[in-house]
């Protein structure tokens, strides 16, 4: 009922379809925490905003569990005080605040105060989304970090990163273990932190989805797209109904090709190489035939403000889904070998298990959510076109293991091979793009898309003349890695590598 | 397991024959010559991710897929530097891995090859220099060659990797 009346005080909020945005009090904040905690809301995004010292804003995007997104935006009367943290509600807030901290100079009153992006790459008073651009520090030095201590007979630490024995993105994890067992992982991020929310203040608003694009490269179809839903949110623009459906075949095709990729590569960590042979042969196909059909392998710069940038021709759509269908044949054959080998079964079931109940309580989103019961996905919960047309199902599961993250990537697969189909039979006529006149100064929009990773939000307010004022991505990753030090509890370090590819998360994502 | 056989089977063998070096993207020539007749092809490759955005990352996976075959040329990704003859670097040097990256350098053993790949190894990308960015690889370790795109395709990553190989136009025999 609290929560009723919070989204009967809210206004409409640009950007993402049925996102709701409401100013709170210090007081009202608290509490509006508290009852969407109660409610089972997922907290997707948090960040500071504000051109100075005087006028700062926190925000925080939440989805409820039965549809509906809600964005609390809190401002501050003095960024002397903190303001009140919400970890020990949203789990996932903890490593955002301190980001906030690092980044903004604005603390919450959570006990956490370690610096979390910031190593020693600017001083502790530089804060980089307010104060000038600056260069670099001259002298590249490491720091160290405080990583909390397991003591006990026989328990010592194994380091490792940032730099990873194999193509892996840089991080450091340490493990405290007994034996082969872990006892406990902390993780320690930050490495790839290359300044990208200061970069987007110095980009024209009508290019900032290149940088976009580039938060995670894996996702750049659900970032850039993001980017243009939040832009032509606050333009009041009506995307061409071609252009949504566009927009869709890329976002689909981006999530076949990642799980394409993972269920390789997770065969592989599970000593099946095979599994790795066939599937990034199957990869390679799709991509082969993207770039044939769509002018990429990647799709980095398809989505553009207005709709896309190029259009599909007739002999693209058959191209592509013949490609598709021959690919998803082959999926079939490849699960059932998967399915029925021994040894495989053996290190998927019962590793790196996230319960339901552990997934609820640390807001775990997603795909990893979805193989631990969290049935959020926003193509369903926050649909945008073409999505209501298109509906989708959820895909859940609940035993919470490597296996099961495996199974929800092979139906979340051929789920999205029917919607490329049907995209592809249905593609509406018209233009792929209509120009899109520039918004005012000041207005803030939100785009939400369910990438393949998990439900990817990007804030941007509009500055003067064109210019962005302040633009925030935020990666599921940020949710999902501190789950990932839970999952890991219990079980040796050698399926290490296996559980975290289960989970596959962006570094370059979470580290901005 | 007979599932597994009629695959492996009905698939065959689907490697491709590899590219030609393209030595235009060679930027530096220092390697010796004795050192080239010792590699021939049997190279050994670490990457660093330097700062990427995983997209190259997605394309250096790629270079082992069955077409492009990587192994089968006898060029293989190892887990530590201290094995590797040549460094595949991508992204803008992040001001946090400019440590690691120079000791990973310190630890590959000489002589060596440097590859920088994409656009941000190249230059800076979009990302450019910052508070948080040293930009292009080459502002912190010597680059031996440059392999431009977005990500770069895989053949074009082996044309790269080939033409650090190859001998440079006049240099002996």
């Amino acid at each position: 009922m609290a929560l009723q009346s919070l989204f009967n005080r809210s206004d409409v909020q640009h950007g993402a379809p049925g996102l709701r945005g409401v100013t709170v009090s210090p007081e009202q904040w608290r509490q509006a925490a508290f009852d969407l905690s109660a409610a089972g809301a997922r907290l997707l995004a948090l960040w500071a905003s504000g051109a100075n010292q005087a006028s700062h804003l926190i925000s925080a995007v939440f989805v409820a569990p039965e549809g509906g997104g809600l964005v609390l935006t809190l401002p501050m009367v003095n960024t002397d005080e903190p303001y009140t943290g919400i970890a020990e509600l949203f789990p996932a807030a903890a490593r955002m605040q301190r980001a906030i901290a690092d980044l903004s100079g604005v603390r919450s009153t959570d006990p956490d105060t370690r610096p979390w992006l910031r190593h020693a790459a600017w001083p502790q008073g530089y804060r980089p989304l307010l104060d000038p651009p600056s260069q670099p520090i001259a002298n590249p030095v490491a720091d160290s970090y405080s990583f909390v201590r397991v003591e006990g007979e026989g328990v010592h630490e194994i380091a490792v990163g940032p730099v990873h024995a194999g193509t892996i993105e840089p991080g450091h994890f340490r493990f405290s273990v007994v034996g082969e067992k872990v006892l406990r992982l902390e993780e320690r991020l930050g490495y790839v932190h290359k300044g990208i929310e200061q970069r987007f203040t110095q980009l024209p608003l009508m290019e900032g989805h290149r940088l976009a694009a580039r938060v995670s490269g894996d996702s750049a179809v659900a970032f850039s797209w993001a980017y243009c839903q939040a832009l032509e949110g606050i333009a009041q623009f009506d995307v061409p109904p071609r252009a949504a459906w566009l927009r869709a075949l890329y976002l689909e095709l981006e999530r076949i090709a990642n799980h394409l990729g993972d269920l390789g590569a997770l065969g592989n960590d599970a000593g099946f190489a095979f599994g790795l042979a066939q599937f990034s042969r199957l990869k390679e196909l799709l991509l082969r035939t993207s770039q044939e059909t769509l002018g990429a392998r990647y799709l980095m710069d398809a989505i553009v403000p207005g709709g896309t940038r190029s259009d599909l021709t007739r002999t693209g759509i058959a191209a592509l889904s013949g490609c598709l269908g021959e690919i998803s044949n082959e999926v079939l054959t490849l699960r059932a070998v998967y399915d029925e080998h021994e040894g495989v079964r053996d290190r998927f079931n019962g590793a790196g298990v996230v319960s339901t109940e552990l997934a609820a309580r640390l807001g775990l989103i997603g795909l990893a959510g979805r193989a631990s019961g969290q049935a959020f996905d926003l193509r369903i919960d926050l649909p945008c076109a073409p999505y209501p047309d298109l509906a989708p199902a959820k895909i859940v599961r609940t035993e919470g293991d490597v296996a099961a993250r495996v199974a929800v990537r092979f139906d979340e697969f051929q789920q999205s091979c029917r919607l490329v189909q049907r995209i592809l039979s249905e593609l509406p006529d018209g233009p792929h793009n209509n120009p899109v006149r520039i918004p005012t100064d000041g207005a803030v929009g939100i785009g939400l898309i369910e990438g393949w990773r998990g439900p990817v939000c990007l804030a941007l307010e509009a500055g003067p003349d064109g210019t962005i004022r302040r633009c925030h991505p935020q990666d599921p990753s940020w949710n999902n890695w501190p789950v990932l030090e839970h999952a890991i509890i219990g079980n040796i370090v050698p399926d290490f590598p296996l559980i975290n590819k289960s989970f596959n998360l962006s570094y370059s994502g979470h580290d901005l | 397991m007979l599932k597994t056989l009629r695959q492996i089977a009905s698939i065959g063998i689907v490697s491709e024959p590899p590219p030609q070096a393209d030595e235009t993207l060679r930027v530096r020539d220092t390697l010796q010559e004795s050192i080239r007749e010792v590699l021939g092809r049997a190279l050994c490759i670490r990457h660093v991710d330097a700062g990427s955005c995983n997209g190259c990352e997605l394309e250096i996976h790629a270079l082992n897929n069955p077409l492009y075959n990587l192994e089968g040329l006898g060029i293989r990704f190892v887990a530590s530097p201290r094995h590797a003859d040549l460094l595949l670097v991508t992204g803008p040097v992040s001001k946090h891995m400019e440590v690691a990256l120079l000791r990973t350098f310190e630890a590959t053993p000489d002589p060596k090859l440097v590859v920088a790949l994409g656009d941000c190894g190249c230059t800076g990308g979009i990302f450019g220099e910052s508070y948080a960015s040293r930009g292009r690889v080459s502002n912190v370790i010597p680059v031996d060659v440059e392999v431009p795109g977005c990500p770069p395709s895989p053949t074009r990553i082996l044309q790269g990797i080939l033409a650090a190989l190859v001998r440079a136009p006049g240099q002996g025999q």
